[in-house]
């Protein structure tokens, strides 16, 4: 056979040729079956697969983000609306450079850091066809700018989209709460596809509160698109359901005066009505815009509020926890007429301190020469320190908590807020559960006049107060009465909640210290008597005055300079009128020093402004009178 | 030729074809794959008919080139074979240092009239250039003239594979490949060459490609991995494949193709749009028509008469199959996407002339086989 090589054989080239073309054709065949084989695995076994992809591949799910519930009143002012803003939005798989796209952007449209943290943040958590802000709020010259260069900017759009507004800018932000940019936080408390669309969630207050009520359904469009995300056609759509307005139980009136009754100074009001709970007024001062958060606040706006000393953010009154110093008093002194510990009768001399017995220590009186001497009517319409004193150390600590927890002291009042503090209500049990220590004498007497380790916040006090009103009668405070369905207008009132039953005490205890009360506003050595001047009705009130360091046991002589700092706080804490009480104010002025020149008169002008102002609406008259006087 | 007794049309008909030197079986095959292709680019272009029209234009001149060079006595095609070759690698070159960039590689020539890649003319000048070289040696191919010829063909390889085409070098080198398989290398040669070249894979991978390629032959084995960048292609290929299930959506019906989610839909992709139109049955049918077109090439070239056409014909029917599997393996998954069209399907200019070109010389193979009978 070798020797075949040099010699061309026709006969067996031609053989040897045509056998390795029909080999070569037995390996087409070969090769072909694979590539069958494959696409039987593709098309038939795989088919249901492929089919399932194919679809989801034609038709895209745009997210239409629903209207927010409007925000009202009680009397139908709008608190917070919707306003078409212009957005800078970029849809990222359109851009051809997204990091060029966003540099070359700042020539037209200046954006913050913040911005762009954002931005990246929800880029990377959306898809890519989605339209996803830069900027909000857009002015007028920056939209002109943008628009007449936009032809630049392939998949940068500028859009009008509803964008929370409240009106009466920092008017009653405490209770309102506001609205911000979701963040990676906020979607992992919420069904994230009804949020697919949505850019702002409520962050505080109300807007937080209720947030699934004001949010609403987003509405589906199905949408046949092109591989780069365009809409091609819409399929089906089903229209986002808007969210439920809102209808507070807030009176922007009233809130308003207690707000510029304020001034300048830093504090709470809360105003309730004590027969169903209704929030009247909250106001937590200074105040701020909330409408800054809403477009997203720049670092130095945020700056400016956190690093204020007056910490306008700071909800004091929610979160805001004082000493209720003498506030507490009439509440002690109906604790013990209902034990028995004490009678209208019984006197004590005050000297300006009171010692325990076999102690050296004096507790101080916050009037030196002291009062001389008292009753219980007295005790409060002066506010002596020395008789409630001795009249904590009769009662015990055990008895006075357990009769102030029934009115609601030391724990949150479940308002339809959030940040509610919850206070502190001191107790034997307490102070062994967090402290792991006994309790001494010497805190029964402190927690007696409110101070100590006894806090409480301008809502709880309000809270308490309009349950002393109604002798323990409470009520859950919540500042919505009722929402209207977005979609059907329907109006679905929220059930007011009772918590607690009246007749608390034995009428006669309780009208006792009524009277008290309605001295300490009326009567000539009432430590509110300043406010009594023109008064058409009888209002029931304490004054208070809260250290707000508590004053170790060892520094009991410097007592007396502690006090006098400015930075002490006033209280007071009142109900009117005081036969048939309408409405609870409790009022806390930070480092106002006196509860009576200071914090008295604000309440003063809310009550006036709730019970004379004609238009006010008198919700609390459907109710019966008879329960006005437990 | 000689069959009087058929009717007078049939005799006029056939008369016709073999005055043009045309096969009769190989040119209806060939006319119904290209009114297929037809179809299928309508639905593929989005109902593009300038698209239509300028394909019809192309196919019209690959159908000059495709009657022209049938015409063209074989003795003639075999003398031309070099100098076809030289031209080929010369103008190679010329890409190389002249040539225009397009999409990220060199492959284009700009001859101020026509732009064209110079690389399709390798596709029919290599096995002509080869096949001519051992056409008059003896068979089986001997060591020396094996060396010569692997020469011959890893030249233009690896100027092409170089602009970078993978996918044209694949063709030319199998089209160089196949003559030497039917020139009788021997099977213990040609295994010792598939390890040789096994073994330089991995110097290969490293050295020899870019980085989109790699990147194109990991993502064939995973394309989830990068299903927004190069796994992209070949995920909405599959989908559009197999969602075509056994009968398919239907003519013009195909939402991954109607929808632009098949990329290069009307080109390297189209038999995706195919599949998911036609489905399965019209996949196998597709197939079987272009196995006959092979198998009619592999006859001619059986039934040649001399070596250089056995070779050439042989080659050339061959070379049409590996359009054909590795265009349906890259867009059904199964290999990576190195740029081959579906032959005479695909749109697009070059492919469409040299093919048809390609046909043409099996013409002239079959007309030679005659003549001489």
């Amino acid at each position: 056979m070798s020797r075949r090589v040099h010699l061309k054989n026709e006969y067996l080239e031609t053989r040897l040729i045509r056998r390795r073309i029909v080999l070569s054709a037995l390996f087409i065949l070969v090769l072909l079956s694979v590539l069958l084989g494959r696409l039987y695995v593709l098309q038939i076994v795989d088919y249901d697969h492929f089919s399932t992809l194919s679809d989801n591949n034609r038709i895209r799910i745009k997210a239409l983000p629903p209207a927010r519930g409007l925000i009202y009143d009680r009397n139908g002012v709008v608190m917070a609306n919707n306003l078409p803003a212009y957005r800078l939005e970029i849809i990222k798989e359109q851009v051809e450079d997204l990091d060029q796209t966003l540099i070359d952007l700042k020539q037209y449209v200046d954006y913050s850091d913040l911005d762009l943290r954002r931005y990246r943040q929800a880029v990377n958590r959306r898809r890519s066809f989605e339209s996803i802000p830069l900027r909000l709020n857009l002015n007028d010259d920056e939209v002109a700018r943008l628009a007449v260069n936009l032809y630049k900017f392939d998949g940068v759009e500028i859009n009008a989209r509803l964008t929370r507004n409240y009106p009466q800018g920092d008017h009653a932000v405490h209770a309102l709460g506001y609205v911000g940019r979701i963040d990676v936080k906020d979607l992992g408390r919420v069904d994230e596809n009804n949020y697919a669309g949505t850019s702002h969630i409520g962050k505080l207050g109300l807007e937080k509160f209720y947030e699934s009520e004001l949010h609403g359904t987003v509405g589906v469009q199905q949408v046949e698109v092109n591989a780069r995300g365009r809409t091609l056609r819409v399929l089906s759509e089903t229209p986002p359901v808007p969210g439920n307005n809102l209808y507070l139980t807030i009176d922007s009136k009233l809130q308003k005066v207690a707000e510029q009754a304020f001034g300048d100074m830093t504090g709470g009001v809360v105003a309730i009505n004590p027969r169903n709970g209704e929030v009247l007024t909250l106001v937590s001062m200074p105040k701020f815009d909330p409408n800054l958060f809403v477009n997203g606040i720049s670092y130095k706006n945020y700056d400016g509020l956190r690093n204020s000393t007056k910490r306008p953010l700071f909800n004091r009154a929610l979160s805001g926890q004082y000493p209720p110093g003498s506030t507490t008093k009439p509440f002690f002194g109906l604790a013990a007429l209902e034990a028995g510990t004490i009678n209208s009768q019984t006197k004590v001399f005050c000297p300006g301190f009171y010692r325990l017995p076999n102690e050296e220590r004096k507790y101080r009186d916050w009037k030196k020469q002291g009062h001389g001497h008292m009753d219980l009517n007295s005790a409060i319409t002066q506010s002596c320190d020395v008789y409630f004193y001795d009249l904590s150390y009769r009662l015990g600590i055990d008895r006075m908590s357990a009769f102030l927890d029934k009115f609601g002291f030391g724990k949150r009042t479940e308002i339809d807020s959030t940040g509610e503090a919850s206070g502190l209500l001191p107790s034997r049990e307490w102070k062994r559960r967090t402290q792991n220590q006994p309790w001494f004498p010497g805190e029964t007497l402190n927690t007696g006049i409110g101070q100590g380790t006894f806090l409480v916040t301008p809502l709880q006090l309000a809270n308490s107060t309009g349950a002393l009103a109604l002798n323990g009668l409470r009520y859950r405070p919540h500042m919505v009465s009722a929402l209207e369905d977005g979609d059907t207008g329907n109006i679905r009132d929220i059930a007011i909640k009772q918590v607690a039953e009246g007749g608390v005490s034995k009428k006669s205890n309780w009208l006792q210290v009524n009277k008290a009360m309605v001295n300490v506003v009326h009567g000539l050595r009432g430590t509110a008597n300043r406010i009594n001047r023109g008064l058409t009705y009888r209002i029931a009130g304490k004054t208070g005055t809260a250290q707000v360091y508590s004053i170790a046991q060892d520094e009991e002589y410097d007592a007396e300079t502690v006090i006098k700092r400015l930075r002490d706080h006033a209280l007071f804490m009142s109900y009117a009128p005081a036969k048939n009480p309408q409405i609870a104010v409790a009022v806390i002025v930070e480092n106002g020093e006196h509860g009576s020149s200071v914090a008295a008169p604000i309440a003063r002008k809310v009550l006036d402004a709730y019970l004379l102002d004609k238009d006010a609406p008198e919700a609390s008259a459907s109710n019966s009178a008879d329960d006005s006087q437990p | 030729m000689n069959q009087m007794s058929d009717t007078e049309n049939y005799s006029f008909t056939r008369r016709l074809l073999d005055g043009l030197s045309i096969d009769p079986v190989l040119l209806t095959l060939l006319g119904i794959l290209a009114a297929f292709g037809m179809v299928i680019l309508y639905s593929a272009s989005g109902s593009n008919i300038d698209l239509i029209m300028r394909q019809l234009a192309r196919l019209s001149l690959g159908l000059f080139f495709f009657i022209a060079v049938a015409n063209v006595p074989l003795r003639l095609l075999k003398s031309f074979s070099v100098w076809l070759y030289l031209l080929g690698v010369l103008l190679l070159l010329a890409v190389m240092f002249f040539g225009e960039v397009g999409k990220g590689a060199q492959r284009w020539l700009d001859l101020g009239i026509i732009r064209f890649q110079p690389s399709e003319i390798l596709k029919l000048a290599v096995p002509l250039m080869v096949a001519s070289y051992l056409a008059d040696r003896v068979l089986p191919i001997g060591f020396k003239d094996l060396f010569v010829s692997v020469i011959l063909v890893l030249i233009p390889v690896i100027l092409i594979a170089r602009q970078p085409d993978l996918g044209t070098a694949i063709l030319v080198g199998s089209a160089g490949a196949f003559v030497l398989f039917l020139a009788g290398i021997r099977w213990r040669i040609m295994l010792s060459l598939m390890f040789l070249f096994s073994l330089m894979a991995p110097l290969l991978w490293k050295f020899a490609l870019h980085d989109y390629q790699r990147s194109r032959i990991l993502t064939m084995f995973d394309p989830e991995s990068d299903p927004l960048g190069s796994g992209y292609h070949i995920i909405q290929s599959k989908i559009a494949i197999g969602s075509g299930g056994v009968y398919g959506k239907g003519w013009l019906n195909g939402t991954q193709a109607q929808l632009d989610f098949i990329p290069e839909r009307s080109t390297d992709f189209i038999f995706s749009v195919f599949g998911e139109e036609f489905g399965f049955f019209g996949s196998v049918i597709l197939i079987l028509l272009y196995l006959s077109i092979i198998f009619r090439g592999l006859y001619i070239a059986a039934r040649s008469k001399d070596n250089f056409g056995r070779l050439v014909a042989g080659a050339i029917s061959l070379t049409f199959f590996v359009y054909l599997f590795v265009n349906i393996g890259m867009v059904s998954g199964m290999l990576p996407v190195v740029g081959v069209p579906l032959p005479l399907v695909s749109y697009g200019g070059t492919s469409m002339v040299t093919l048809l070109t390609g046909f043409g010389l099996i013409m002239s193979i079959r007309s030679a086989k005659r003549f001489m009978a």
